[in-house]
């Protein structure tokens, strides 16, 4: 296997790199019987600990979290695949009054912090004198924020279009809507699918924030499993169940995004749309990665 | 309006010093995600098997894991461990612990963006590794890795705001102090975004300005 970095290994750096291999999964165990020792030296492989998964309202306890979770993210993902839609519609408008307005949203709302988002979003309306609970803020700023992110996504897989499709298409008499539904989206969503699922499990993640305004959802079980005085406050356990569940889900849905991108863009056929614009997440990642 | 600046003035004390801590969480987080990221990209890449499962493992489990999780895990289970760490150092764990992933994925791509054929016209020269990597390799992976690696800072920079729900006095728990003083709640947030826009803006214009500059150069 050849890479940028290094040839084909010969006899002495084959030698080499074994003494290596051996010296650094020595390492990795050694961090590892750390880590169990550790559990073991504090009891966390007590069953006392355990024992609150065996109890069926736990168990729903942890289901309706998850559900939260789930139900937020989904909820979020579409309202924001709208906006998102919408806002980059108005970037690529030939209008200036349409293209400022939608400009500057996209950039204001992709630099303030989620966080922040959500505590406008929860304690305006309570400064108001409004009283909603926790859910409706927390979709609304993965919305917004999540919008604006996406709009981004959208705009540049269209531009990374090659401009000789677009050139023909007019050449042929299309109007400009036809272009951009029969001509640009097709193609530009083959590029763009990866990212957009990427930027959803980014989504999907965010929606632990609502912990933080007490929203039930998975982490805040997590807690609240974990704080229980009677089975000895099992933290460690209650959130390695919790991470085993979000690792489980991002993982499958980052897999998906994967599969997708292979299918779509890697395949031997490819795509006009090769990203001449680069196209990522908001935590500046280009597509899945496993 | 004169409420709104009156907000500020009135504590700037608080406003100040805890934007301060966000600065310095931000840096401390940045370089270590930094080096960290480095050291995992290399493991990553490099010709030992063990070292390149840890890497892809490490990467695969904390770019699906959620940021406020792996704060939750750092404050309240680590601690059951036995093992005690104050909240601000939690806290520059906990970023760097996630941020290191996606350094790490944004310095993977910058590499193998670097056509093999080009590492081979080198040797082919008689170069050796040192300036394989030096002259030729990492100047070119260089100009695709900054400007995603300034998206990656600043989404870090951002995530900072999480620590706040975790006992860290940074701009993100501004909002909650000040509401103890009776402020207005909507006046203070305000001010905390833009106190952000401020940090936020040089590095997203300082990124486009790279991206623009090296992709033309390419």
């Amino acid at each position: 296997m050849t890479n940028v970095l290094y040839d084909l290994p010969g006899p002495k750096a084959r030698l080499r790199n074994r003494i290596l291999g051996v010296v650094s999964a020595l390492g990795i165990v050694a961090l590892l019987a750390y880590i169990v020792w550790r559990f073991y030296d504090t009891g966390q492989f007590e069953p006392l600990k355990w024992q609150q998964f065996e109890y069926t309202a736990i168990q729903y306890q942890l289901r309706d979290g998850y559900l939260t979770t789930l139900r937020v993210a989904g909820t979020a993902a579409v309202l924001a695949l709208l906006l998102g839609a919408l806002l980059a519609a108005g970037r690529l408008s030939d209008h200036a009054w349409l293209r400022a307005p939608a400009t500057s949203f996209v950039e204001l709302f992709r630099a303030i912090p989620l966080l922040v988002l959500i505590f406008f979003a929860y304690y305006g309306p309570i400064q108001l004198g409004y009283k909603i609970g926790p859910f409706w803020p927390l979709v609304i700023a993965l919305m917004v924020y999540n919008g604006a992110v996406l709009a981004e996504i959208f705009r540049s897989g269209v531009l990374a279009v090659a401009r000789g499709q677009s050139e023909a298409a007019y050449a042929l008499g299309m109007r400009k809507t036809q272009v951009m539904l029969s001509i640009l989206l097709p193609q530009a969503v083959r590029a763009m699918l990866p990212v957009i699922v990427s930027q959803l499990v980014v989504l999907l993640k965010d929606t632990a924030l609502g912990f933080i305004i007490a929203l039930p959802e998975l982490l805040y079980a997590g807690k609240q499993i974990g704080g229980r005085l009677a089975f000895d406050l099992p933290y460690v356990p209650s959130y390695l169940v919790v991470a085993a569940i979000y690792i489980a889900t991002c993982g499958l849905l980052s897999w998906f995004a994967f599969w997708l991108q292979k299918r779509l863009i890697g395949g031997p056929r490819r795509s006009t749309a090769t990203g001449r614009v680069p196209l990522t997440t908001d935590q500046g990642v280009a597509g899945p990665a496993l | 309006m004169n409420e709104f600046f009156h907000v500020l003035t009135d504590n700037w004390d608080v406003i100040g010093s805890h934007f301060l801590a966000t600065i310095e969480l931000f840096l401390i987080a940045a370089a270590g995600s930094l080096v960290f990221g480095t050291l995992l990209a290399a493991m990553r890449v490099s010709p030992v098997p063990a070292l390149r499962a840890f890497g892809t493992s490490y990467v695969l489990l904390l770019r699906n894991c959620p940021l406020t999780l792996v704060f939750a895990l750092l404050v309240f289970a680590v601690p059951k461990l036995e093992v005690n760490i104050d909240y601000f150092p939690s806290a520059c764990i906990a970023l760097i612990a996630y941020t290191s992933a996606f350094v790490c994925e944004a310095l993977r791509s910058g590499i193998n963006t670097v056509p093999v054929g080009q590492a081979e016209a080198a040797r082919a020269l008689g170069m050796t590794f040192a300036q394989v990597l030096g002259s030729v390799v990492l100047p070119q992976a260089f100009r695709t890795v900054v400007p995603p690696m300034i998206s990656v800072l600043n989404a870090m920079l951002k995530n900072t705001t999480i620590a706040a729900g975790f006992s860290v006095a940074e701009a993100g728990a501004i909002q909650a102090y000040l509401s103890e003083r009776g402020e207005n709640q909507i006046y203070v947030l305000l001010w905390v975004t833009i106190g952000f826009l401020i940090l936020v803006v040089p590095l997203v214009a300082l990124q486009r300005t790279l991206e623009r500059r090296w992709r033309v150069a390419r």
